[in-house]
């Protein structure tokens, strides 16, 4: 009886080895997983209002939730089979590095820091942001520079506090940050007036005065934006054919509006002569199989959701509950800076 | 009797001991090895770069607030040590506070005084029994909703200013003169363990008990008098001012702070005050009857039979406590206060470095948690029982 017990010590190990052996083999292609899973993983915030926001029924929606569905719409066919995974700041690299999702589109920055270390890619912006502040309309405040020794509320686990300490210290002027894990906890604080002025990106802004502030006119956000904020779906790096997917997809979102196509006239558009046009819903070349896709890839993105227009306009828009204006964001012949390569 | 020779043998109980533990220890090594070297492994594969080199790197940010000095461009390590040491602050004044407030309770839930005893009881049952980090965040709120804005901060004693930013306070302005004074204490303290090492000695001998308490107290506090008055009697105070932004000056304490230590204290507490009754309550009662017996009056019978019994079932259960007090202030990054996970979280972010961060904080809290355990270990030691 007694003797067996090496033998068993060595199986249980063995046992505890194993599946940790698995995990050193190669994942396969992210295409190719998908195709097999039958969904696209995507990893999103947990909530932002008009970026990526569950409803009560578990309905996301958002700019950023649109992204994947577009994606799903085009690698899949279905802008349904997307399982959204809710990420905090501090999960969300993590989570894509260790493959638990597939592309992560939640309003990350991009940086050099993150695009060199982090072994994930950068693909293409979907939204051009800034830092701001917003203020309670009664401390009389108009400007950022006015902020001398004030106590200012920020949400850890975000490129906002080298930002902030970065304007400041440029201003040569004193500030003190109050730091919180979570977004409750940090909106809630300057809402109940523990801060003189609340710090994130201007799109978050919007969102917060809207939804959190009892009235929103009590408050103003400030003029000044203090950084650049591109943001955008990131992907894991080593898996260029994914990367590249990802990439055109948006492009596709953008070409879509440069050439007028919307959801609701894109089939219509199919008898389209324009050369252009014709390419990017797939009646002429077929550039999806450059892709790995079939040749109505765009096609499909572009009616799941709309171009990037409809979506700007659906989730974040003036007509939307933040009301931000197109501003930096529209196309480059309006006068914005989204400018998509050529689908060709 | 000649020494005995050891059996190597298989059938020897004692071999077969050694080498299953050296297979045990050797087992656990390897799955060590095993997972460090597939997660360094696995990073490098991936292009994730690694390593502890950011440290030296310049933080860029700043923190709220801090026991010592610290700038944007003072490297990560700096960074990190501020949130330590505004880790240990929360949690040795936690730890102070709750031995004190726990204590109180504890022999309140003995006493014979019915609502006293209800009133503690209430109390332990109610905030034991809510989530530490629901009080956190309820102390905070409360704080921030009850107090005024920092414009028309309270002002309740001249020097003192309450607000939404915290409570700022005087403290006194360093000056020579506190040396001289600080001499003074260091010479009290001295003569005060002369005086009760005399005392003991004397009662050894002639087993006539003389006041342990009070002179010794009486001779620090009169030579910390004296050296004060020797150094020139130093008054000046650095007063907060308000300006029109905020108070400016003086010491301070944010409302993260307070909410933090507030809500660590309570929660505490009511373990240790279960912890100190259920003591008191281990000593048999004989003892205290055996007590009075002998003559002994209440305080001394406390001080001398019921206290020293009491505190060995008391010690261990209390060093969990301090154990769990100190791992609780991790929460506090939840309430905005820049305690080390929130600076780590921070870093995590600007560096991407997670395994690395994450290993820092769970090697700080390790090591204040066995000097912690370290220490009430030694005091336990001191009130053992010593057989003789």
């Amino acid at each position: 009886m007694r003797r067996s017990t090496i033998p068993m010590l060595a199986a249980t190990l063995l046992a505890i080895a194993a599946p940790l052996v698995a995990t050193n083999a190669h994942a396969g292609k992210t295409l190719d997983a998908i195709k097999q899973r039958g969904e696209v993983v995507c990893g999103v915030n947990t909530g932002l209002a008009g970026f990526s926001a569950a409803d009560s029924q578990g309905n996301w929606t958002g700019l950023d939730v649109d992204i994947c569905k577009a994606i799903a719409a085009a690698v899949l066919g279905d802008a349904k089979k997307v399982k959204w995974v809710p990420l905090n700041a501090q999960q969300r690299f993590t989570a894509l590095q260790s493959g638990e999702v597939d592309v992560l589109s939640r309003n990350t920055t991009f940086t050099l820091t993150r695009d060199a270390s982090l072994g994930l890619n950068i693909t293409a912006v979907t939204y051009y942001d800034g830092q701001g502040f917003i203020v309670p309309k009664k401390s009389k405040i108009t400007s950022a520079k006015q902020l001398k020794n004030a106590e200012i509320c920020v949400q850890s686990g975000t490129t906002t506090e080298k930002n902030l300490t970065d304007y400041f210290k440029s201003q040569n002027v004193k500030i003190k940050p109050v730091v919180f894990e979570g977004f409750e906890a940090s909106v809630k604080a300057f809402f109940s007036g523990r801060c003189q002025a609340y710090t994130t990106d201007a799109s978050g802004l919007a969102s917060i005065r809207n939804k959190e502030a009892q009235i929103p006119d009590d408050y103003v956000i400030l003029p000044e934006l203090i950084s650049k904020e591109p943001l955008g779906p990131m992907v894991r790096r080593g898996d260029d054919e994914w990367f590249a997917i990802v990439k055109w997809v948006i492009y596709a979102l953008l070409e879509a509006e440069e050439y007028g196509l919307t959801q609701a006239n894109v089939d219509q558009m199919k008898t389209s002569t324009d050369p252009s046009v014709q390419r990017i819903l797939g009646t002429s070349e077929d550039t999806g199989k450059l892709l790995g896709l079939d040749k109505e890839w765009a096609y499909r993105a572009g009616k799941s959701v709309g171009n990037y227009g409809e979506i700007f306009e659906r989730n974040v828009g003036p007509q939307s509950a933040l009301k931000l204006p197109r501003g930096v964001n529209n196309q480059w012949n309006k006068g914005g800076l989204m400018y998509a390569p050529p689908i060709r | 009797m000649p020494p005995k020779k050891r059996d190597w043998s298989w059938r020897s109980r004692a071999t077969r001991g050694i080498v299953y533990q050296a297979i045990a220890v050797a087992a656990i090594a390897a799955a060590v090895w095993f997972l460090a070297h597939n997660t360094i492994e696995n990073m490098r594969v991936r292009g994730i770069q690694s390593g502890f080199g950011f440290l030296t790197q310049p933080a860029g940010f700043d923190i709220g607030e801090s026991v010592f000095a610290y700038e944007s461009s003072d490297p990560y390590w700096k960074a990190f040590l501020v949130g330590l040491s505004n880790t240990l602050r929360a949690a040795i004044v936690g730890i102070v506070l709750t031995t004190l407030l726990g204590t109180l309770l504890g022999i309140g839930r003995l006493s014979r005084n019915f609502l006293l005893r209800s009133a503690c009881t209430a109390y332990v049952e109610l905030f034991r029994n809510i989530p530490v980090l629901l009080q956190m965040l309820m102390w905070y709120f409360v704080l921030n909703e009850w107090l005024p804005p920092v414009s028309d901060a309270l002002h309740p004693i001249p020097g003192v200013f309450l607000s939404k930013s915290g409570m700022s306070f005087p403290v006194p302005v360093w000056q020579p003169g506190y040396l001289v004074a600080l001499t003074g204490v260091f010479a009290g303290a001295i003569g005060a363990w002369l005086y009760r090492h005399r005392a003991r000695t004397a009662f050894e001998r002639t087993g006539i008990a003389r006041p342990m308490v009070w002179p010794p107290l009486l001779i620090l506090v009169a030579c910390a008098f004296v050296g004060w008055i020797a150094g020139g009697a130093p008054t000046a105070l650095e007063l907060p001012e308000r300006n029109d932004l905020n108070v400016a000056g003086g010491g301070a304490v944010t409302p993260e702070f307070l909410a933090v230590t507030i809500g660590l204290t309570v929660y505490t507490a009511a373990f240790v005050a279960e912890i100190v009754r259920s003591g008191i309550q281990s000593v048999a009662w004989g003892q205290t009857e055996a007590a009075s017996a002998l003559g002994l009056t209440r305080g001394q019978a406390l001080k001398l039979v019921l206290l020293p019994q009491a505190l060995r079932v008391i010690i261990p259960p209390l060093t969990n406590q301090y154990l769990n007090l100190t791992k609780n202030s991790s929460l506090a990054v939840a309430v905005g206060y820049p305690d080390l996970v929130s600076i780590s979280n921070t870093t995590l972010n600007q560096t991407g470095r997670a395994v690395e961060c994450i290993a820092v904080i769970m090697a700080v809290y390790l090591t204040l948690s066995l000097v912690t355990a370290g220490l009430m270990n030694w005091y336990n030691a001191r009130s053992a029982i010593r057989e003789r």
